[in-house]
Order: structure tokens, then sequence, then C-alpha cells
């Protein structure tokens, strides 16, 4: 192996841009796992989801697949919000959310993929916008704008949630209901409208990391299936439902492995999320900004 | 009934259709058998850690593919140095020992904590163990390997058939355990676990070491279901055999029969299974795959027991009918361990 300072600051900064984008795409499973308990597997088919909605307005409309995505908001929030109230009245109430909840998103997971598969295919699908193709060069470090934009648009993302989650009264509602349901509930707040919102918004984000899959790299229906771990190991790293930590680890994943590609080959990459995932479950479960 | 009687009602049963199938003269029904017989070891096999403790793993078909590599890591240096060639038995212990000990490691390092990390480990291994045999050459790599089937195997007959036979016999085996295990010590523990792992371990049920048997015990299961494979097939490829109906189809199998007992994941294995194989062949694979999809959220929505639920509701119901309109309400006794 030849070292090369060039080679490691270049994998270093693209890690850490590919990172902000894994903090975009991780957001809403720290909100639904690590902040309400929902193991929601599901979570990457909805970011696929999100990618075959931008590419339906971009390839139909020529629309910017980020603003689409933007628009699609409401769309992901309403069938976030429908998903939880199925979930609650199917196991949540009837307190089976353990083993046939994760079923259920399971279950999800696959419908979402073969339906996808069913309607579009299995071809690579990608989208048509002006940051893609262009690269800005600071000396000899190389920035790609396709993933720079992606980056800025979702650190932007994690900054409007993390000041929704402080700053406004459903927020810190949000950060309660994970506490003490009971409480809650003496304050006069409906646990569960508050978990529907919550679990809605952590939806909502997956059409915008949707958005930045596509614009990254082309999208086929089974690509969600690699995010699943990687999605995880992040939000398991950053301590469960703590934004800023899941920044951090996000990016730390993604320098780890921008580094594995550059050194050993991009086919070594999926394995370093697993690593980190069984090192910190083994050495430190709390993560690193652990609540 | 005692387990050697259980066992033996089982070989005969398994002696019957097997006769039957060769009555029948197509040896296409051994191939459709054979991936029937598949999913009744790996629904077993997931069912004794899912359903009897409670703990789901998606890695099902991780856990398969491990089996088939083993296999073909033994084939291949086999045929490269010229040993002599081993029967199918020893390969399924082979594959059986690499899997439970993955399972085995998998669960030391995950099970300490809540159940969802063992889910979410369990499904990033099957990505990093595909990307493991996908840079690994000597097993084919990403262009996969090439396994020659030997025609003909001496008393049977078409090789087909003798691979049936030894998947059915595990199946009978894999169902014989999965008995064995509720009716045991150990099932207890296990449905002590499932139940309130809190208060079993305040109990001073040893719940890690029962929680590590179990994963074990369904790992090794999977990877013997997962050892023959690569003769069955022929040409293993890594997308393939990590794929995701291996999974979907081991958790929804155990759920649409019903995870309480080992009577559950047969009668899902084997309705599901045979649907399947009538599905392929008369529509489409990926439409039957979207069948099962739904399945498995519609059952685990509205039959949360599952069919042989369905089942025991229906007879438990009936016997009221007949005293009449006695309006009490009477829960049904739950059946505590």
């Amino acid at each position: 192996m030849i070292f090369s300072f060039d080679l490691l600051i270049n994998a270093i900064v693209s890690g850490i841009l590919i990172g902000g984008f894994y903090a975009a795409v991780t957001s809403g499973v720290s909100l639904s796992f690590g902040i309400l308990d929902i193991v929601n597997i599901a979570h990457p088919a909805f970011i696929i989801l999100g990618s075959y909605v931008a590419y339906i307005a971009n390839a139909t409309f020529g629309i910017d697949p980020i603003i689409a995505a933007i628009i699609a908001i409401p769309l992901f929030y309403v069938l976030g919000a429908a998903i939880y109230q199925i979930y609650y009245v199917s196991f949540e109430k009837r307190g089976q959310e353990s083993l046939r909840g994760l079923a259920f998103f399971f279950g999800i997971l696959f419908i979402t993929e073969v339906t996808l598969v069913l309607y579009f295919g299995v071809d690579y699908r990608y989208v048509d916008a002006r940051y893609i193709g262009p690269t800005l060069h600071f000396g000899f470090v190389d920035v790609p704008l396709r993933i720079l934009v992606p980056c800025l648009v979702s650190l932007l993302l994690i900054t409007v949630l993390q000041l929704i989650l402080t700053r406004t009264f459903i927020g810190r509602a949000i950060m309660a209901v994970a506490q003490d349901q009971l409480a809650l509930r003496l304050m006069a707040v409906n646990p569960v409208r508050i978990k529907r919102i919550a679990f809605g918004l952590s939806i909502a984000t997956a059409s915008l990391a949707g958005a930045f899959l596509i614009i990254i790299q082309p999208v086929e229906p089974s690509v969600g299936r690699e995010y699943i771990g990687r999605v995880f190991a992040i939000c398991v790293l950053g301590g469960m439902g703590s934004l800023p930590g899941t920044v951090i680890a996000a990016m730390l994943i993604g320098i780890v492995e921008s580094l594995t590609a550059t050194f050993y080959g991009p086919s070594w990459a999926p394995a370093v999320s697993f690593g980190f995932l069984l090192l910190t479950l083994a050495v430190r479960p709390a993560g690193l900004l652990g609540r | 009934m005692r387990t050697p009687l259980f066992l033996f009602v089982w070989l005969g049963i398994a002696a019957a259709i097997f006769g039957a199938a060769i009555a029948f003269g197509n040896d296409y029904i051994f191939f459709a058998g054979y991936v029937v017989m598949q999913y009744v070891v790996l629904s077993t096999a997931w069912n004794i850690l899912g359903g009897y403790c409670g703990y789901v793993n998606f890695g099902s078909a991780a856990f398969f593919a491990l089996g088939a590599y083993s296999t073909v890591a033994i084939y291949k240096l086999i045929t490269e140095n010229d040993f002599y060639r081993m029967p199918m038995p020893v390969l399924m212990l082979v594959g059986g020992a690499v899997s439970g000990l993955v399972g085995f490691g998998m669960g030391y390092l995950t099970l300490r904590l809540r159940g969802a990390f063992f889910a979410i480990a369990t499904l990033a291994l099957a990505v990093v163990l595909q990307t493991l045999v996908v840079n690994w050459d000597y097993v084919g790599g990403s262009r996969g390997a090439y396994i020659m089937r030997p025609e003909e195997i001496a008393p049977i007959g078409n090789y087909i058939r003798y691979l049936f036979l030894m998947m059915m016999l595990l199946a009978v085996g894999a169902v014989t355990i999965a008995r064995l295990i509720e009716h045991s010590r150990l099932g207890y523990g296990f449905a002590t676990i499932r139940d309130d792992e809190l208060a079993a371990e305040a109990c001073g049920v040893p719940t890690l070491k029962l929680k590590l048997i179990a994963t074990t015990i369904s790992g090794a299961l999977m990877g013997m279901a997962g050892a023959p494979f690569p003769y069955y097939i022929s040409y293993l490829q890594p997308s393939s055999t990590f794929g995701l109906d291996y999974a979907v189809n081991s958790i929804a199998m155990p759920l649409i029969g019903g995870t309480t007992s080992w009577i559950g994941p047969l009668v899902g294995a084997v309705l599901l299974g045979s649907l399947q194989q009538i599905a392929t062949v008369t529509i489409s694979s990926a439409v039957n795959l979207l069948i099962v999809g739904c399945l498995l959220v519609g059952f685990v929505i509205v039959a949360p027991n599952g069919i042989v639920g369905l089942v025991q509701k229906y007879l438990q119901r009936k016997p009221e009918e007949f005293v009449g309109r006695r309006h009490i309400e009477t829960e049904s006794p739950e059946t505590v361990p």
C-alpha cells in the first residue's frame, strides 16, 4: 500500500461530506428508534421511496430533486402518522411491539421494495440538476458539488430538527414522551398524539434523505438494504436520539468508510459500519453523546 | 407423546411422503419438495429463537448462506486436492457447526442488551457476511461458484431424490428438537424470557445462557439447511444466497403458522412454501414475494397467534355454543408454564 498524503486528505474530506449525508439518513431513525423506541427498520425503504418521488418529479416536470423533496414532505409526514396509528392500534396498545412490531416493519420494508421492483424494475435511476457534475478544486482537494450540496442541506435539516426539538412545545413534548409518558399525561398532553407527530417527522426526513441519495448515486429498489446496518450503527454510536451525536457519529463512520474504500477497496466499506456497531454495543452501549 | 414415538411417527410420515413422491414419477416434485422442506427447517429454527425466546432474527439468510458457503469451501478444497468426497450428512454437520458458532458469537456480543439490538445486528450481519463472501475469491467471489452435482447415488437413484430425502430427515430432526425443547426445562426457561426477561432474571433464570443456547441451536439448524443448497442449485451466487426471500420467509412462516408451538412453523412452512412453489410456476416470483409480505403484515396485525391460534380459538369457542347462552365472561385459562 502506497501511503499518499493527497489521497488521505481527499479521503477524509469526502468522508466528512458523505457523513453529512449519512446524518440526514439517520436523523429519522434517531427520532423513531432513538427517542420513541420504535424499531423502524423499514426507514431505508422510505428513503428509497423518497428517491423515487424525487426521480418522478425530476423526470416528468424537471423540478430540482431537493425542491421536489421539500414539496413531498407533507405527504411523507401523513404517511408516517398513518403508519404510527396502525402500529399503535395493532401493537403498542396490545403490548406486543417487540416481536410482532418488528415483523410488521420488516413486512413493510419488503412490500415497499417488491412494489418498487414490480413498478420500476431493477434498473438504476438517476436525476438531473445543475450541481450534479461540476467539482470544486481547493489545491489538491476535490469537492464534488453533488455531495457538497446534499451535505449542506442535510446539516440545515438537522439544525432545524434540533431547533424544533429544543425550542418548541411539541419538540419538548417529544423529548418528554421518551422519558415519562405518565408525567406527560399529567401535563394534559396526549402521548399518542405526540408520538404520532414525532413519527411523522421522522418519516418526513426520509423524503429529503431520499432526494440526497439519488443526487449522490443512482438508485435501484434494493439499495436501501445497505443502509440498514449503517443507519442503526450511526444511531447507536451517536447515542440514541441525540442529533448532535448523530452528526458526529455519521461523520466518523463516513471518514472511516472513505479511508477503507480508498486504501482497501470499496467492496470492504459496508463491513465498517457493522464493525462499529458491534464495537459500540460491546464497549460503550450508551454511544458517544448518550442521554 | 414420548419423543421416540413422536420421532418414529414423523419418520413414518416422511417415508410415506418419499414413497408417494417416487410413485408420482416426476422428478420436479423432488425439486419443489426440497424447497418446502428447507423452509420447514428454516422456520422451525427461526422459531426456536423468535417464537420461544421472543428475539427476532432478521439474518436467517446469513446463517443459511454460511452453511451453503462452507459446503462450497469444502468442495473446492476436495476438488483441488483430490480428497475423498465427503458425504452429505458430514457437510451438513460442518455447515451447522459454522453457523452455530457465528450465532453464538453474535449472541454473545448483542444479547446482553435490549432485544432490538440483536435484531438490528442480525440484519447488519447479512450485509457484512455478503461483503466477505463477495471479496473471498476462493469460494467464487461475486462471480459465484459452480458445484458439480453427481448424477446418481447408489441405492436411491437420481441425486435430487437423495437431497430431498436428506432435507426431509433434517426437517423431521428440526421439528423433533423444537418439540423436545418446548416440553423441557429449557423451553420453560425460554418462555420466561419471552414473557418477562427482567422477572425471569430476578427469579434466577440464567437468561444470557439460555439465550445463547437458543441462538446457537437456531443458527446451527439454519446452517444445516444451507449446507446441501449448493448441490441443489449447482450455481451459487452471493446476491441470491443472501437474498431477502430467505429472511422474510423464515419470519413470515412461523408468524403466519403460529409461534408458540412446534406445529406453527411446520404448518406455516408447508402452506406458504407450497403456495409459493405453485405461484412461482403459475404467476411470477416477484409477485409471490409480494404476497408473502402482505400475508405477513396482515397476519401480524389481525391474527397475532397465527393459523394455530385461530384454530385453537375456534376449538375453544365451540363447547360454549353447545352449553347455551351463558353470558359469563370467562377468560380462557392462561397456560402459564
